[in-house]
């Protein structure tokens, strides 16, 4: 997958300026710091966000990330990816504020009640076209994939939004939540499967209506 | 192979995770089933369309409000990484107990400081980002409650500062000032803040 927004130019100039950066900053120009991490602000906030489901939270968690990658950036080592260790110093950070939080016995019992031994079948199968990205300039469209990805259980969600927005491979993924590959994989496709579903009936609903979709074809 | 197992694996299909075999399967199942490529293509949508950067969306001023926080933790760190400042600073504590002031001396600036009471500051790492605002001789660290005309407020690193003339916040950079080393002279703090809010209604006049 593609590091969004590094890679748009100059994949190469772009991470070797990224390296220099980071020497910089651990050879002490401060200063610097910020303008390492803000091409990774929104991803950091959505990896909180997508554990937390609270907004003040999450700012409040994706900047005490920051700050502790701050803190330990000469711990960081070149072999590894800067985006991936930041989101994993993130979702750490995310992770142990949901613990001390009492919601976590409640999404638990939620979590149980639909397990994920039991296969998940797909519900609509209506006719389909490709959405073209564009249509996310609509600000109503983005409204409504955030809220469909909100009614998904934690455990499916925090799997979906680190591997298909965060672009974590499987096994990052699995690493930065705790978990093995197999159930990065059955949870990612329940997820998956479970959005489509959800935003096929949005379209019954008439959420695409205004975009220049041909008449009769669906997109889903 | 039948449709649920197709729908068992759709995922890993559209990741490129299933080998030669399974694919060929797959993609001669959905050559004739309508279904499963209403799946299949749903899929390819969702994955499409949530790995845009467009759907991750900031709060308004998150961005402002995360540099600015990183700064004022770049200003305290910076205090703590300068290998120098972290002996040095205990050195030069005991010199001062010892009367040892020539070595303090020996760190005055070469501008003259903007207040009489003002006290230069010892052992400043250089790099460290320094909150200065018009009309105020003082610098701060990023978030001091005691920033004058905080509207005209800029960040510079503590050298530019004190090559400028300004001098550290007996508050905010205390550990940096004698007084701050030797715990003594809350008598002159007083004045000095006494001072600096003359001058704030001052300069906030001339402005």
């Amino acid at each position: 997958m593609s590091e969004p927004s590094m890679t748009l130019n100059n994949p190469g100039q772009t991470a070797m300026r990224e390296q220099d950066l980071i020497s910089s900053v651990q050879r002490g120009q401060h200063e610097l710091f910020y303008e390492l991490v803000q091409p990774y602000e929104r991803r950091v906030y959505a990896a909180a966000l997508a554990i937390l489901r609270n907004e003040h939270d999450a700012e409040d968690a994706a900047q005490e990330a920051m700050l502790k990658a701050f803190a330990n950036i000469r711990q960081f080592r070149a072999e590894a990816r800067f985006s991936t260790w930041l989101i994993q110093i993130t979702v750490n950070e995310a992770l142990m504020r949901r613990r001390r939080e009492r919601t976590v016995v409640m999404e638990g019992i939620d979590d149980r009640r639909d397990g994920e031994e039991s296969e998940y079948a797909p519900r609509d199968f209506a006719d389909w076209r490709e959405i073209p990205s564009e249509a996310l300039e609509r600000k109503e469209v983005r409204q409504r994939l955030a809220e469909a990805l909100a009614t998904l259980d934690r455990k499916y969600r925090e799997v979906f939004v680190l591997r298909d927005m965060e672009h974590l491979n499987i096994q990052e993924t699995a690493e930065a939540l705790g978990i093995t590959v197999a159930a990065v994989k059955t949870r990612l496709l329940r997820a998956r499967l479970m959005l489509r579903d959800l935003l096929a009936a949005g379209w019954e609903q008439g959420w695409f209506s205004r975009l220049p979709f041909e008449k009769g074809n669906k997109p889903w | 192979m039948s449709c649920e197992e197709v729908w068992r694996e759709v995922s890993n299909y559209v990741d490129g995770d299933v080998d030669a075999a399974l694919r060929a399967s797959m993609d001669e199942h959905f050559r004739t089933c309508v279904r499963c490529s209403s799946v299949l293509a749903g899929t390819r949508n969702v994955v499409q369309l949530y790995g845009e950067e467009r759907m991750l969306e900031l709060p308004a001023g998150f961005s402002r409000r995360l540099e600015k926080r990183l700064a004022k933790n770049a200003a305290v760190k910076g205090r703590g990484w300068s290998s120098w400042s972290t002996w040095l600073v205990p050195v030069a504590a005991l010199a001062l107990i010892a009367g040892a002031l020539k070595l303090t001396n020996t760190l005055t600036f070469k501008h003259p400081a903007k207040s009489i009471l003002a006290e230069p500051g010892h052992n400043i790492p250089p790099d460290m980002l320094v909150v200065v605002s018009a009309g105020s001789k003082v610098f701060h660290v990023a978030g001091c409650p005691f920033i004058h005309d905080k509207a005209t407020e800029r960040t510079i690193t503590a050298k530019q500062a004190m090559q400028d003339g300004y001098v550290p916040c007996s508050r905010c950079l205390r550990q940096y000032l004698k007084t701050g080393l030797t715990g003594q002279a809350d008598e002159d703090d007083a004045k000095a803040e006494a001072e600096e809010g003359q001058e704030g209604v001052v300069s906030t006049a001339e402005h």
